[in-house]
C-alpha cells in the first residue's frame, strides 16, 4: 500500500516497501494454470469468471477484515448482511420488472444501481442495529463475540425465512446484462462478469482513496495499527468504529446484490455459505489487511475455478488446501497486520 | 467412593444433586419405566448428547476455544461405524475396525487442525473449524459412493443388537429384553463411562492447566505450559469423545446421514446445550442435553398448536410455526450468553453458596476445578 503522507517527508519516515511476492503469486497461479488447461480461450473464460468472483468476494470480505483490524471484533454475523443485501434487491426487482426486462441499457443500469443503493442502505442500518444490540456488550471478549454473533446470524437468517419464505428464489439479470460478449476469436466472456469486475474495481479504488487520501482513512489506518494511541490523541475511536462497521455491513449488502445476480438464485443459507469463503479469504490475506483481502479473494477464486475445471472432486476442498499451504508459508496470512 | 468416581468434583448444590440423580435413575431404568419406542429413543439420544456436549464443554468451557467442527467429529464416528458395517457386514470385527478407524481419523484431524490454527491465534480456530466442517459436510454429501450422499447409509448391526434378538426367554419386570434394550444399555454405559472419564480429565492437573490457559493464556505460557500443545491435546481428546458419541448414535439409529450427524443445526444444538447447562462444568452438559433433547422431542407438537392460535395473523403464524424453532433457539441462545453466562448449573451453585453464606462461613468456595460460579465473565 502506498502511503501519501510519508512521500512528502522522505527524510524522517520511509514508506513501507510493497511486498510483491503475494501479488506475483496470483499471477503465477494464473500462468501455471494456462498450460494445464491447454486451451487459451477456456483459460481466458475461467480467469475472467474467477476475477469477477474474486472481486465480489473482496467486496463482501473487506468490511469483516477492517472491523476486525480496527476493533478486534470478530463478526460471525457478517454473512447475514450479505443475505439481507441480496434479499433487499428483491424489493427493487419485484416492482420494477418492466425495467429489468426492458432492452434499454440505461434502465437496466438504473435498476442495478437502485438495487445496490437499497441493499447498502438496508444492510448498513442493519449493521448499526447489530452493533448496538449484539456486539457492544461483548467488546474484548472473543469467546462471547463468536457465540453471540453466531446467534445473531441464526436469528436474522430465520427472520429472512419468515418474511421471504424458505424456498430458493430465482432472480433474473437485467435484459442487456445477459449472455456473453465476444472479446476476440472464440473468446466469449459473460457480460455480467465484466460488470462485476468493473464494480469491484470501483469499490477497491474508492476504498483505497478513502483509506489513503482522506483524514478519516488516516484515522482508520492508524486505529488498525494502534487503537489506544489514536484514542489518546483525542479521537473517539468508538464513533469511528461504528462508522466502519456500518460501512462494512453496507459493503456486505452490495456484495450480496452482486453475488445474488452472479448465482441468480437467492437462498436463506447463502450468507453462511459465503461466510465460510470469506473467512478463508481473510485468513489467507491476513486478518485486518485490505490489500491481503484483495489478494486472498483473487487467489481463492482463481484456484477454485481452475480446479473445478481440471478436477471437480478436488475443487470441493481446494479452498481449504490453499489456506493450509498459505498458513504453512506465512502463519499470519499473506500480509500480517503489525499490531503495536 | 463417590469422590473417586466423580473425581472429587461434586455437584455442590442440593437441587443439582437431586436433578442429576433423577436423570441417572431415569436413564438407567428407562427401558423398564416407559413403554413404546419414542421415550426410549429420547433416552438414548440424551445419553449420546450428554457425551457429545460434555466433550464440547472440554473445549468451550474449560479451554475457552470455540470450535464449529464438533459435529464433524461426531459424524466421523457415525460414518466410521456405518461404513464398516455396511461394507464388511454386520460382524463385531467390522464394528471394531470402524471404531478404531473413526477414532484414529478424528484424533489425527483434530491434531492437524489444532496445530495449524492454534499456533497463531485462538480466534483462527473458530474460523478454520467452521471452514473445515463445511467442507467435510459437502464432501460427505457429494461422495455418494462412499457415504451414501444425502440419503446416508442404512445398515444391519450385529445380531445381539437387533430387535429380533432375545437375551432372556422370560420377560423381566414385564419387559422383554430384546436387542434394542441391549443396545440401549451399551449406549448408556459407554456414555456414562465416557462422561466419568471426561470428569477425570477436567479435574486432573491437565484440566487445571486448560483452565489456566482459558483465564490467562499469556501467564500460563510464562509459567512454562506450552499453550499450543495443551490446546491441541484438549481438542484431540474432545474430538475422540465426540467420535465415540457418533459411534453410539450410529449403533442406536442403525442409520447415518448428514442430517443426523453433520448438519449445522446439530452444532447449534450442542452450543445451546453447553451454554444453557453452564459452560465450564460438565454437569451443565447433563442438564443442558437432557432439557434440550426433551424440549426438542416434544416442542414441535407444542409449537404446532401455538401456530394454530396465531393462524389468522400474517407472519405471527409463521413465527410460531414448528419449522421456526431455530429462531427461538437463536434468541434464547443470545439471551443466555448475555444474562446467564454460567448457565443453570452456575446459577444453582451460586444460589446454594449464597444460602450457606448466611449460616456458615465459606468453607469450600476455593475448591480446585470450581469454575462454574467463580470465573470472571470472560
Amino acid at each position: 500500500m502506498t502511503d501519501g503522507i510519508t512521500e512528502r517527508e522522505e527524510t524522517t519516515v520511509r514508506a513501507p516497501a510493497i511486498d510483491w511476492i503475494p501479488i506475483l503469486l496470483v499471477a503465477a497461479v494464473a500462468l501455471i494454470a494456462l498450460p494445464l488447461i491447454g486451451s487459451f480461450s477456456t483459460w481466458v473464460t475461467l480467469t475472467m469468471a474467477a476475477l469477477a468472483m474474486g472481486m465480489i468476494i473482496f467486496i463482501m470480505a473487506s468490511g469483516l477484515t477492517l472491523v476486525f483490524g480496527l476493533m478486534d471484533v470478530i463478526n460471525f454475523g457478517h454473512g447475514v448482511f450479505i443475505s439481507v443485501g441480496a434479499y433487499m434487491s428483491l424489493l427493487v426487482l419485484r416492482p420494477l420488472t418492466g425495467w429489468v426486462e426492458s432492452p434499454s441499457i440505461a434502465l437496466n443500469i438504473a435498476v442495478l444501481v437502485l438495487c445496490i443503493l437499497v441493499a447498502m442502505a438496508a444492510s448498513g442500518l442493519f449493521g448499526l442495529a447489530f452493533e448496538r444490540v449484539i456486539i457492544r456488550p461483548v467488546y474484548r471478549q472473543h469467546l462471547k463475540q463468536i457465540l453471540v454473533t453466531m446467534g445473531g446470524l441464526i436469528v436474522i437468517e430465520q427472520l429472512l425465512h419468515v418474511f421471504f419464505g424458505g424456498s430458493p428464489i430465482t432472480i433474473a439479470l437485467p435484459q442487456t446484462f445477459r449472455g456473453g460478449l465476444a472479446l476476440g476469436p472464440d473468446i466469449i466472456v459473460e457480460r455480467y462478469r465484466l460488470i462485476a469486475v468493473v464494480v469491484g474495481i470501483i469499490v477497491f479504488l474508492a476504498m483505497m482513496l478513502v483509506l489513503n487520501r482522506t483524514r478519516i482513512g488516516l484515522l482508520v489506518r492508524a486505529g488498525v495499527e494502534n487503537p489506544e494511541m489514536v484514542e489518546a490523541l483525542g479521537y473517539r475511536i468508538r464513533r469511528l468504529f461504528v462508522g466502519v462497521f456500518a460501512a462494512g455491513s453496507a459493503l456486505a449488502g452490495l456484495g450480496g446484490v452482486m453475488w445474488g445476480f452472479y448465482q441468480q438464485t437467492l437462498t436463506v443459507g447463502m450468507g453462511l455459505q459465503v461466510l465460510v469463503l470469506i473467512f478463508i479469504v481473510v485468513i489467507i490475506g491476513g486478518l485486518g489487511s485490505i490489500g491481503g483481502c484483495l489478494i486472498g479473494s483473487l487467489l481463492v477464486a482463481l484456484v477454485a475455478n481452475y480446479t473445478a475445471f481440471l478436477e471437480p472432486k478436488i475443487a470441493l476442498i481446494s479452498n481449504i488446501a490453499l489456506m493450509l499451504l498459505v498458513l504453512m508459508w506465512r502463519p499470519q496470512g499473506l500480509y500480517p497486520v503489525v499490531k503495536v | 467412593m463417590f469422590g473417586r468416581v466423580l473425581s472429587g468434583d461434586y455437584p455442590r448444590s442440593p437441587i443439582l444433586t437431586g436433578a442429576l440423580l433423577l436423570i441417572l435413575f431415569v436413564l438407567a431404568f428407562a427401558p423398564f419405566l416407559f413403554t413404546g419406542a419414542q421415550p426410549l429413543n429420547v433416552a438414548a439420544k440424551i445419553c449420546v448428547f450428554i457425551l457429545l456436549v460434555a466433550s464440547y464443554d472440554l473445549l468451550l468451557g474449560y479451554t475457552g476455544i470455540v470450535s464449529f467442527a464438533h459435529t464433524m467429529f461426531f459424524g466421523i464416528g457415525g460414518y466410521g461405524a456405518a461404513i464398516a458395517l455396511s461394507r464388511l457386514g454386520p460382524s463385531w470385527a467390522a464394528l471394531a475396525l470402524g471404531i478404531v478407524a473413526a477414532i484414529a481419523v478424528a484424533g489425527t484431524l483434530a491434531l492437524l487442525i489444532g496445530l495449524f490454527s492454534l499456533r497463531v491465534r485462538a480466534i483462527f480456530f473458530a474460523m478454520i473449524t467452521l471452514a473445515v466442517a463445511t467442507a467435510f459436510l459437502v464432501l460427505a454429501s457429494q461422495l455418494s459412493g462412499f457415504t451414501g450422499g444425502e440419503d446416508g447409509l442404512n445398515y444391519t448391526v450385529p445380531e445381539l443388537l437387533r430387535p429380533s434378538f432375545r437375551l432372556f426367554a422370560e420377560p423381566i419386570f414385564g419387559t422383554i429384553v430384546n436387542g434394542r434394550i441391549v443396545t440401549y444399555y451399551i449406549v448408556f454405559f459407554i456414555a456414562l463411562a465416557g462422561f466419568l472419564l471426561l470428569l477425570r480429565v477436567v479435574n486432573s492437573p491437565f484440566g487445571s492447566v486448560l483452565q489456566a490457559i482459558r483465564e490467562n493464556e499469556f501467564r500460563a505460557e510464562a509459567l512454562g505450559y506450552p499453550v499450543v500443545v495443551y490446546r491441541s491435546f484438549a481438542s484431540v481428546v474432545s474430538a475422540v469423545m465426540a467420535a465415540l458419541a457418533g459411534i453410539l448414535l450410529a449403533l442406536w439409529l442403525r442409520y447415518t446421514g448428514p442430517d443426523t450427524t453433520l448438519s449445522f443445526a446439530i452444532m447449534i444444538d450442542v452450543l445451546l446445550m453447553v451454554v444453557i447447562g453452564g459452560m465450564g462444568t460438565l454437569y451443565g452438559a447433563v442438564i443442558g442435553a437432557t432439557l434440550m433433547t426433551i424440549a426438542e422431542s416434544y416442542l414441535p407438537a407444542i409449537m404446532g398448536s401455538l401456530g394454530k392460535v396465531g393462524a389468522g395473523i400474517p407472519f405471527l403464524s409463521t413465527l410460531l410455526s414448528a419449522d421456526r424453532w431455530l429462531l427461538w433457539l437463536g434468541i434464547l441462545f443470545i439471551l443466555s450468553v448475555y444474562f446467564f453466562p454460567t448457565g443453570i448449573v452456575g446459577k444453582l451453585r451460586a444460589h446454594w453458596q449464597n444460602k450457606r453464606h448466611g449460616t456458615a462461613q465459606r468453607q469450600d468456595s476455593s475448591t480446585p476445578g470450581d469454575s462454574g460460579n467463580t470465573r470472571p465473565s470472560n
